[in-house]
């Protein structure tokens, strides 16, 4: 598993809530090559979230090791691991989270915004992405005046902006209708097909079906790993 | 997640700060304040009016003392100007009206000769006397005061001749039917023609016009007392000899059921000193000369340098008030500034956290909120000074008051109100930087 870009060993992670400490991740170890499509399924409480906050760099595991391209990130400075996000991570919410008051275009640009590309080239790449997810006609709308449909697309845009390692998606397809968050989930077997890591949480087989490795959580362990 | 040092933020505030950054973060907060136009506008209100009154107050309270200093060095600095004072012991005994009591009182040509002879460092002593009359030009009157003086008047008062001349040597030496007249009596009794070379009668006599002064602001009195009611600015300047000839030392004043008379040898005595620094020690030795001489008080000392350093002293005290005034009124608009940019903060929450998700770092979040607060309080700064400047303007136009707004007043109002954005943005700023991004994400 040499050619990992992502790589778990042992990675806990425990919370203390008042006088409770809460084992979230009791010891989680696995490798994603390059090009996988991966679905992360589980009961709530299992552990998911918390899984992907540590994958996304939001956060550190308490102990345990997280490799990320060929980089430990487990214990990284808070600055370091918001470059890191910035610059190797892609994110798809539920709730789309787009920034009410910026264009289409300016939400695109965020990510190479907070790494200082210069403007020009910000705008040009995410005209590009724009165009790749069907919205070139709407960059100038403001995210209200657009369908969710639209504005998970627009967030699928933002994502791929900086080119990243891997895309994490948190229930997609949550917030859509089942017309949208087919389109969307087709636009991410596009995405897969020409190479993007696609790793995708959700509680919905039907949409755990497009992955083609499925792990499942329980009680803050691996259930299961199965590949189709 | 370590806690997060300040220090450290703010190294890496500065380590990454660049103009096209600054540009881009600047313009990124207009849109954000642009999106509560209404909210940011009443944000700021309290920067606005207290920038503004800071202008405003300023500006009217230096054109004040502007205008006082200007009214005291008129005097002349190195002036001591000595009048003649009813000294209020005969002031009881005229109210009796004892009807063949003359008074004799005032400043008397052997003071002047006194003066001249035993202190040093004196140049000028300008004598002057003051007579209450009415002046006719046919059937135009007025209520004047006609001052009985010597050639260099213009010149010791600073007081300049705008038409014609004023008198010389030769008309006070031929006690000269000549007059100069002050700007106001123009306006009263020549409305409409030209003043040089007509005649006005004063009492029985004529006197011709041969110059008229340039106008000058309300007098600087010593002494309140004195009335300023219906002559104030109104002056004919005579020669002091022609004065003495018409009207003797003996002034008749007709009153209700009797006659009231004064004996008054001169009114005011100007003396200048030659040099600024002597002013207090001379007047000193004028007054030691005067008592000796006098044994009612019936002389005053104006000295115009005192009254200078008085009204300066006037002005720094309403400096200092005006400057706490403002302090504290920039202090609550920037509290009020702190206030919204905190709602604002945890408003915004859910965004920042997606800007942290998306690859924002601490201090871009503190730079972000930062150049908001200031965004806001210098927008407030700037209409602030628009309507501050304005202000004056609208002053001096309904209310006649001088105003002077300096150069530097609405530069320093506008760089604190800069600053108390940066100093009521600090704590917001690093509140929003703090958010734990997982926490920020999950926010409603």
């Amino acid at each position: 598993m040499a050619s990992s870009i992502v790589q778990f060993d042992d990675v806990r992670k425990t919370y203390q809530m008042g006088l409770v400490i809460v084992e979230a991740l009791r010891g989680v170890s696995f490798g994603i090559e390059p090009g996988d499509y991966i679905s992360i399924m589980g009961p709530s409480g299992c552990g998911k979230s918390t899984l992907l906050n540590l994958l996304g760099c939001l956060d550190r595991p308490t102990s345990g090791r997280y490799l990320l391209g060929s980089e430990d990130v487990s214990q990284m400075s808070d600055d370091a691991l918001s470059s890191v996000r910035g610059a190797r991570l892609g994110f798809v919410f539920q709730s789309y989270n787009l920034i009410q008051q910026l264009s289409v275009l300016e939400n695109i640009e965020i990510p190479l915004y907070y790494q200082g590309r210069p403007e020009a080239e910000s705008r040009a790449t995410a005209l590009a992405l724009a165009s790749r997810v069907g919205l070139e006609a709407r960059i100038e709308h403001k995210p209200f005046e657009l369908s969710g449909g639209q504005q998970q697309r627009v967030a699928i845009a933002r994502a791929l902006v900086n080119d990243p390692l891997v895309i994490l998606a948190d229930e997609p397809t949550g917030n859509l209708d089942s017309t949208s968050g087919k389109e969307i989930l087709r636009l991410f077997d596009e995405l897969n097909r020409q190479g993007k890591t696609l790793i995708m949480v959700t509680h919905d087989n039907s949409v755990a079906e497009h992955a083609r490795r499925a792990i499942r959580l329980r009680d803050g362990l691996i259930e299961s790993d199965v590949r189709r | 997640m370590s806690a997060a040092n300040p220090t450290g933020l703010f190294e890496g505030l500065l380590h990454d700060l660049s103009i096209v950054r600054l540009k881009r973060t600047v313009r990124l907060g207009i849109k954000s304040l642009w999106l509560h136009r209404l909210r940011s506008l009443l944000t700021v209100l309290g920067i606005v009016f207290g920038v503004c009154s800071v202008i405003a107050m300023l500006a009217i309270g230096e054109g004040a003392s502007y205008q006082a200093q200007e009214n005291i060095k008129s005097l002349g600095s190195q002036n001591i100007i000595l009048k003649s004072v009813k000294p209020p012991e005969e002031q009881k005994v005229s109210d009796k009206g004892s009807q063949s009591y003359v008074m004799q009182y005032g400043v008397t040509y052997k003071d002047v000769k006194n003066i001249r002879a035993t202190i040093p460092g004196v140049t000028v002593v300008m004598p002057s006397r003051l007579i209450r009359e009415y002046a006719w030009n046919i059937s135009r009157r007025v209520d004047c005061e006609m001052v009985g003086t010597v050639p260099w008047y213009p010149e010791m008062r600073n007081h300049r001749v705008a038409q014609g001349r004023f008198f010389t040597e030769t008309d006070m030496e031929g006690r000269a039917n000549v007059c100069v007249l002050s700007a106001e009596v123009v306006s009263a009794l020549f409305p409409l023609e030209a003043p040089l070379g007509r005649h006005i009668r004063v009492g029985g006599n004529y006197y011709q016009v041969i110059g008229v002064m340039e106008p000058r602001g309300p007098d600087v009195k010593g002494d309140e007392k004195q009335d300023t009611s219906k002559t104030t600015g109104k002056y004919l300047y005579l020669p002091l000899e022609t004065i003495k000839l018409r009207y003797g030392e003996v002034l008749m004043r007709r009153r209700t059921g009797s006659f009231e008379a004064e004996r008054i040898q001169l009114h005011e005595v100007t003396v200048k000193v030659h040099s600024l620094e002597d002013v207090a020690s001379v007047a000193d030795a004028i007054k030691q000369t005067l008592e000796h001489n006098h044994k009612k008080k019936d002389y005053d000392i104006v000295v115009p340098l005192e009254l200078l350093r008085r009204a300066e002293d006037t002005k720094r005290i309403f400096n200092i008030v005006l400057g706490s005034i403002a302090a504290i009124s920039l202090l609550v608009g920037g509290i009020g500034i702190m206030n919204i940019m905190l709602a604002s903060v945890t408003e915004r929450t859910r965004e920042i956290g997606i800007r942290r998700a998306l690859g924002a770092r601490r201090h871009d979040i503190v730079l972000q909120f930062l150049v908001e607060t200031v965004l806001l309080s210098g927008a407030g700064g700037v209409i602030g000074v628009l309507l501050g400047v304005a202000i004056p303007f609208v002053v001096t136009w309904t209310a006649g008051m001088k105003t002077i707004i300096t150069f530097w007043s609405p530069i320093l109002a506008f760089t604190i109100s800069g600053l108390v954005g940066v100093v009521f943005g600090i704590y917001p700023a690093i509140r929003a930087a703090q958010m734990d991004p997982v926490e920020a994400l999950r926010h409603e």
